[in-house]
């Protein structure tokens, strides 16, 4: 019966997304009556696909076989949290997720929207409605959650086994609130050129979704990179897949978009520019969802889907996407050239920060489709790794890092360089200087790394450098300084710290790609392999039993080189229902270091084949993206950020009224 | 310096044409440097000049062709007609069997074996890589689904 409730709830809410973005679209200009209705939908529609996944979770948690979701998907062995987290382990349920997020969206904007003009706020939620309606539509038609069967079977046929993890319950609710955030950045930059009202008020009001999206795309993908990384047993934390490339195609896009909102807000320049990265971004998402639910691809985040889904997906990207760029192309020419700046300025260095950006959107974005446009032009068949990807992404990315912390100390309008290289001097001579130890620590030779590891402490340093001068210490009284410090503002701290966070993943991405070590071996109980001075001891065998798996756990004792003794545990599982095996590395961390044990076969003799690596500083590259989302959570903190936040004083008469009602 | 409105504009756009003329040169090397080719076992092996240089063959494993030593694994990628034997030193993926779809990125060498350093076998039950779909529907030799 609920299953029913959440399916009509469902389709409730795909009418009430319809009326919304009528509403939105054909009355936005009387604001007012027509705002107040376009509000109350987008809650409503909220609360309406609430209660549809709610239904669905709960056909999950009492496996209820009657669906044939949680029949295909689920098993009644599964310990609760799977059984939730397998609402979203296939593609309805996913869907049915990434409906939730976009509706809470729409709900977030009419509620704190409240001091939005109403004639913007009628035509973001208008838009907002669109995509509901379009989204739910899909979903009803062509991916029901809510099918039923009959005969209603028994038991389930299980969760495939490396999603049964606590990963699927963090990496894609993480990454959808990041998509999904960027539409209400589509909303605002349609909208925007709809009405004709782009201005800094309007950079103002899209800064903080857009911030939002991209921190909770930074965790999203640093949690799926670290999944990856641990569960699949290969030892590595990005492959350069076409699904991970999916999700970094928004988030270099988002990236952009937060910096040039900047310039946008604080200057009113580039305005056009700004208006078509909130597009592109989440048009770069909404091609992530078509390149995984189409079924083009093959990958470990694929559905088994069929074609017409993905004809339906594209179809619908064209006429966002299409239609959006239409506008963009029409109405753009419109907006008029705001403030003037010297190319040695801010904004100068923050339209580069755009161009490295865009640029290495475009390079992945080749790579992805390259083989995909060449195979359905019946070309031959292809795949674009990592190589490819270290080439282009990697050597864009070099003079990017080169000029970050140089951002920060140019002047708006007419920066002076010469100044800002005297005051960054010190910062340049610290990571050198660092560099030299770390080679010498390491011992070794003038690499790539090296300059790599150069490149991750001035960015790193130069973040730091950039408070130490605000607050000029040194140059004046300490005290003086201490209240400086204080009186920083956190968008202040939120930039160094984001800025920090990127020179901290780089030197995890340098050290581990430099100096990892690995070893393939087959030995047996009580024997040893040493790897970078750890000694692995394989130490017992011995069976034990999940609630909804049976495993082979593997104990070996790891001997670091100050003689410490620790173990660590490899699993070979089979799970009950169906009969599927999956592999669970064993994983020990020393400092910001890892140590990583891969589990093979058994052989006749009894020996297992055991692949073990030594990742120096891996950890830093995660640790780096956590710092660059608190930085994110930080500025949104930011009273001054926080949406439809009344305007200062200096403002206030600046305002126009509000419309009479 | 007093760079004039024009100015401005121009150094700004000079720069903006010469990063991106750096970035599409850099791409289209790439694409046809760093890019690695598909073959089934029977394109693989009408090539021999493509020893020594990395390409991807995929097809489904030959059962009973699997044999292991330690970490040494060998076993015969076949497309139905003509078949490779492939040998790949660590640990296969937990969904690897005879009988399945495999892709192996590697070396075709001298003695006609194909040195992988990367196998890609099916992530679930309802996986064929689509590369090797391709190559079985050439070779007339595909049923419909596999499971």
């Amino acid at each position: 019966m609920s299953i029913e409730l959440g399916h009509f709830a469902l389709i409730l809410a795909a009418a009430i997304a319809v009326a919304q973005s009528l509403v939105g679209f054909v009355f936005w200009r009387i604001g007012g009556r027509a705002t107040a209705f376009v509000r109350q939908a987008a809650v409503l529609q909220f609360l309406l696909i609430v209660v549809s996944f709610l239904a669905l979770v709960q056909a999950f948690v009492l496996s209820d076989f009657s669906v044939a979701l949680a029949y295909e998907y689920s098993h009644t062995l599964q310990p609760l949290l799977y059984k939730i987290t397998s609402v979203w382990g296939n593609h309805e349920g996913s869907m049915l997720l990434w409906l939730l997020v976009l509706a809470l969206f729409g709900a977030a904007v009419a509620v704190f929207g409240r001091n939005l003009p109403g004639d913007l706020l009628a035509l973001v939620l208008g838009v907002q409605g669109a995509l509901g309606a379009a989204f739910i539509s899909f979903t009803i038609f062509t991916s029901n959650p809510f099918e039923r069967m009959n005969p209603v079977p028994f038991e389930g046929r299980d969760l495939n086994p490396i999603l049964q993890d606590i990963g699927l319950a963090i990496h894609p609710p993480l990454l959808y609130v990041g998509y999904v955030g960027l539409s209400v950045c589509f909303s605002f930059a349609i909208a925007a050129l709809v009405s004709g009202r782009v201005d800094a008020a309007w950079a103002r009001w899209v800064r903080p979704w857009a911030l939002a999206s991209w921190t909770f795309l930074t965790l999203g993908i640093a949690m799926g990179s670290y999944w990856a990384y641990y569960e699949l047993g290969w030892g590595g934390w990005w492959f350069w897949d076409p699904v991970e490339n999916a999700s970094l195609m928004p988030w270099l896009a988002a990236t952009a978009l937060l910096h040039s909102a900047l310039v946008m807000e604080k200057r009113v320049a580039l305005k056009v520019w700004t208006i078509f990265l909130a597009i592109l971004a989440f048009s770069l998402s909404l091609l992530g969802m078509f390149l995984v639910r189409s079924g083009i691809l093959t990958s470990v985040h694929s559905f088994a889907a069929d074609p017409t889904r993905g004809m339906v997906i594209l179809a619908m990207l064209a006429v966002a996407i299409g239609g959006a760029f239409a506008l963009f192309a029409l109405r753009a020419r419109t907006l008029r050239v705001g403030g003037l700046f010297a190319p040695i300025s801010r904004e100068g260095a923050l339209i580069l920060n755009n161009l490295f950006l865009s640029t290495a959107v475009v390079a992945v974005l080749v790579g992805t489709l390259y083989p995909l446009i060449l195979q359905a032009a019946g070309g031959p068949m292809i795949s674009v790794g990592a190589p490819f990807f270290d080439l282009t992404f990697g050597a864009l990315m070099v003079p990017l890092l080169i000029l970050l912390p140089l951002g920060p100390f140019l002047a708006w309008k007419r920066g002076d360089f010469i100044a800002v290289i005297q005051r960054l001097a010190g910062a340049a001579g610290l990571a050198l200087l660092l560099m030299v130890v770390t080679v010498l620590l390491v011992g070794g030779q003038v690499s790539l790394a090296t300059f790599g590891l150069l490149l991750g402490f001035w960015v790193a340093i130069g973040a730091i450098a950039e408070i130490v001068d605000r607050i000029r210490l040194g140059r004046i009284p300490f005290g003086q300084s201490w209240r400086r410090l204080k009186g920083l503002p956190k968008t202040a701290w939120s930039t160094a710290l984001a800025h920090f966070g990127v020179g901290i993943a780089v030197l995890g991405i340098v050290s581990v790609s430099a100096w990892e070590t690995e070893k393939v071996v087959s030995i047996g109980v009580g024997e040893s392999v040493t790897l970078s001075g750890y000694e692995v001891r394989l130490n017992d065998v011995q069976q034990i039993a999940g609630s909804n798996y049976v495993a082979e756990r593997v104990v070996f004792d790891v001997i670091a080189p100050d003689q410490s003794v620790r173990s660590a545990f490899s699993e070979k599982r089979v799970y009950t229902a169906s009969r599927q095996p999956s592999t669970e590395a064993g994983i020990l961390t020393y400092g910001l270091s890892q140590f990583y044990i891969s589990l093979g076969d058994r052989d006749e003799e009894g020996n297992r084949v055991v692949r073990v690596w030594y990742k120096p500083y891996i950890t830093l590259m995660w640790y780096g993206a956590v710092i660059m989302a608190f930085a994110g959570f930080l500025s949104l903190s930011d009273r001054r950020l926080r949406v439809g936040a009344p305007k200062t004083a200096r403002q206030k008469p600046k305002q126009q009224p509000e419309p009479a009602e | 310096m007093a760079l004039t409105r024009k100015q401005k504009r121009l150094s700004i756009i000079a720069v903006l044409g010469v990063v991106l003329a750096l970035a599409t040169t850099l791409i289209l090397t790439a694409l046809r440097d760093e890019i690695v080719f598909f073959f089934s076992p029977t394109e693989l092996l009408e090539r021999s000049e493509l020893a020594g240089q990395s390409v991807r063959v995929g097809g489904l494993v030959l059962e009973g062709s699997w044999t292991k030593e330690g970490e040494n694994n060998s076993f015969d990628v076949s497309d139905g007609a003509s078949e490779v034997t492939v040998t790949y030193v660590g640990i296969l993926p937990d969904l690897f069997r005879e009988g399945q779809g495999v892709i192996a990125e590697g070396q075709l060498i001298e003695d006609g074996t194909f040195d992988a350093s990367t196998v890609l076998a099916k992530h679930d039950e309802n996986y064929m890589p689509k590369e090797v779909e391709q190559a079985l529907k050439e070779q007339g030799n595909w049923q419909g689904k596999y499971e």
